[in-house]
């Protein structure tokens, strides 16, 4: 098993034409992900290496069939995107864009939130992996095998980074999810910590969280409730100064809120180990599950 | 981006919310001259972003002439807290009556904007918030919605303002909500919100951050610059498209990614290093843009060694490598590099950088194993 995407993901890009959408969704297409369909306005009638683009996210649901989308087309466009993918009923959404206006991404949560039938990763994010069954975005999957860790994180090469380090010490994973480093990611931590607890493949979920916000801490309170099997988590910026804005949009300290020091104290106060450093994770994880 | 008080209040009037009338100055003379314009009393306040710039001396009542040319010589070049004041806003002095506080956030955990409103104005609203929490109104806003006249009703009664401003103090926060949606800030703040002995509401403070990311919708806005929050360095890197955070320390640090380049920030801090930086390249960097960022962590004069962190996933590893061999044939640094390349193509940009043998170029297999060798190599 895996969680949001595998063998049954039908998957459509918007954006499929242009050079980024393109080189990435023919990677995961290589990969073993079932690419159906692309999505550029003005380009319906086309193909890229055999895969159909159409003018609109519907037809693309229509005529084959998506249930997945990927999202890679640039800021001013991508939030109008997402909600052409909610309104054509598409199930996952999957949003890589990066620099997206904030503004735009709180309506189109509100919208997808308000109307309950799809779930929006991202955006800002790498993507999902469920290795060997299906790759959507711009993770590279050549360093993750199957296994049993369950990751989700706030940062791309982050992700990478702790998934190198478990796959060194031989974990392999159900699924990575990156959701992305923005004010208002479409899921959450504790989305995707209930998707891994009931996810029966999955035996350790890794959550690797950042500076600002307070997604981390919720998801603290979310796993004392809810969660029954071994969390360990990673909190990336504990020497970030205070007011500076780290690169994500959502990565900066507000006066004492949102540090890295009071969220790994949180997630420790309900029992979640947190690795100083990536490679402790990954000790940690060795640790729990007796390897 | 953080707007200056004179520019957050020019924003402000754009969208029809009462300020004061003003100027701002950037020599003696524009103040004086401004300040005639305007009329006396007047206030002459220094345009940094701090709080407490009136207790640090930054801001004057001028009574005359004179006094206006005393204190804008006084302010203008003033440093408040390693800021130096490269401008003055001059405005006529507000007679208060009362002083509240206003504000809209862009409230992450709720997603939605939070609007507050309290009659305790005109100090530290954190403190407020501790102190006194029931002081101050809230309120969240459904963004599908927008905000309605009930809110502002509601808001002005829960906070206990007077009876009598109820109705312009609502309509004052629409008006506030309007700004924040239509400028896409992320926050805006007026304290003190006052009122006059003849009843009127204006805003006497504006704070106001907007979103970066809809710069591009509001090329006006974009245009707004704030000269002594600047470093050198991080305009620099602003006009080259790079996301960089000067640091005080002396090891530079090249990544691909925040949340990477802040585990290496703490890596390199665990390692006994200080950053010199917080640089992410960003995702899929092409070698310009590795050459690009290479200069602007060189031309801060305290780097001793420069640490490269690269994890690729967009990013590709041999145009990481080919922009660093670029960066050396035109710049040929004096200090040491240490460099980590894993990720897409990275067999390809490690062989790149065996073959260029580059001088003092060091490779190291982990990440741990490089902040280790760029902290000995700082000391």
């Amino acid at each position: 098993m895996s969680i949001l995407i595998d063998k049954n993901t039908r998957l459509v890009t918007t954006g499929l034409t242009g050079s980024e959408g393109r080189f990435h969704s023919l990677r995961n297409r290589d990969y073993g992900t079932n690419l159906v369909a692309g999505v550029t306005p003005g380009k319906g009638g086309q193909d890229v290496e055999g895969v159909p683009v159409f003018n609109t996210l519907r037809e693309a649901v229509d005529k084959q069939g998506a249930n997945t989308a990927m999202i890679f087309v640039p800021p001013p466009f991508a939030a109008d995107s997402i909600l052409e993918a909610e309104e054509a009923g598409i199930e996952l959404i999957i949003a890589i864009t990066e620099g997206i206006p904030a503004h735009d991404e709180l309506r189109a949560y509100q919208v997808i939130k308000k109307n309950g039938r799809s779930r929006l990763i991202g955006p800002n994010c790498p993507g999902i992996l469920s290795p060997d069954k299906a790759n959507v975005g711009i993770i590279p999957a050549n360093f993750f095998k199957p296994g049993n860790v369950g990751v989700v994180s706030r940062s791309g090469t982050l992700t990478y980074q702790v998934g190198n380090e478990l796959a060194l010490s031989g974990f392999g994973n159900s699924s990575i999810v990156g959701i992305g480093g923005d004010p208002v990611p479409g899921s959450d931590f504790i989305d995707i910590i209930g998707l891994f607890q009931d996810d029966p493949e999955t035996e350790l979920i890794v959550m690797c969280g950042e500076i600002g916000g307070d997604a981390e801490e919720r998801a603290a309170d979310f796993i004392a409730a809810n969660v029954t099997k071994p969390v360990v988590g990673y909190i990336a910026g504990f020497t970030a100064p205070p007011g500076k804005q780290m690169g994500h949009a959502g990565a900066i300290v507000s006066g004492s809120k949102g540090t890295a020091a009071a969220k790994a104290e949180a997630l420790e106060a309900k029992g979640v180990k947190v690795g100083r450093t990536p490679t402790e994770v990954a000790k940690i994880a060795m640790e729990i599950l007796g390897r | 981006m953080d707007l200056l008080e004179y520019q957050g209040k020019q924003l402000f009037a754009r969208h029809g919310i009462p300020v004061p009338s003003g100027k701002p100055a950037r020599t003696v003379e524009e103040a004086v001259d401004a300040a005639d314009e305007i009329g006396y009393p007047c206030a002459v306040k220094a345009q940094v972003q701090i709080g407490g710039r009136g207790k640090l001396g930054g801001i004057k009542i001028a009574n005359n002439k004179e006094e206006a040319r005393e204190y804008a010589g006084a302010i203008l070049g003033m440093d408040i807290r390693g800021l130096t004041v490269y401008e003055v806003w001059i405005e006529g002095a507000s007679q208060i009556a009362s002083e509240y506080y206003a504000s809209i956030v862009f409230d992450r955990s709720a997603k939605a904007p939070l609007v507050m409103l309290s009659t305790k104005g005109g100090m530290d609203i954190e403190a407020v918030a501790d102190e006194d929490p029931d002081a101050i109104a809230r309120l969240h806003v459904d963004p599908l919605l927008g905000f309605q006249d009930f809110h502002g009703r509601r808001l002005a009664y829960e906070a206990g303002v007077d009876a009598d401003v109820v109705r312009p103090i609502g309509a004052l926060l629409k008006k506030l909500y309007t700004a924040f949606i239509e400028e896409e800030a992320t926050l805006v703040e007026v304290n003190p919100l006052i009122v006059t002995p003849e009843r009127e509401v204006k805003a006497l403070d504006a704070k106001v951050t907007l979103d970066n990311n809809a710069l591009f919708r509001h090329p006006d806005n974009a245009e707004l610059r704030d000269l002594s929050g600047e470093d050198p360095q991080e305009r620099m890197a602003k006009e080259r498209g790079l996301t960089y955070v000067k640091l005080d320390g002396n090891i530079g640090i090249l990544g691909n990614g925040a949340g990477l380049v802040m585990s290496t920030l703490d890596v390199v801090k665990g390692a006994g290093g200080e950053p010199a930086n917080f640089l992410d390249a960003g995702g899929g960097s092409k070698a310009d843009a590795i050459t690009s960022a290479v200069e602007v962590i060189l031309s801060d004069a305290k780097v001793k060694a420069v640490l490269f962190n690269i994890f690729g996933g967009i990013t590709r590893c041999d145009e990481v490598a080919r922009g660093l061999i670029e960066a050396f044939s035109q710049l040929s640094p004096k200090v040491p590099f240490v460099v980590r390349l894993d990720g897409t193509n990275d067999k390809e940009g490690r062989q790149i950088l065996a073959e260029a043998n580059l001088p003092n170029v060091y490779t190291e297999a982990t990440m741990d194993g490089a902040a280790a060798k760029v902290v000995e190599l700082a000391k």
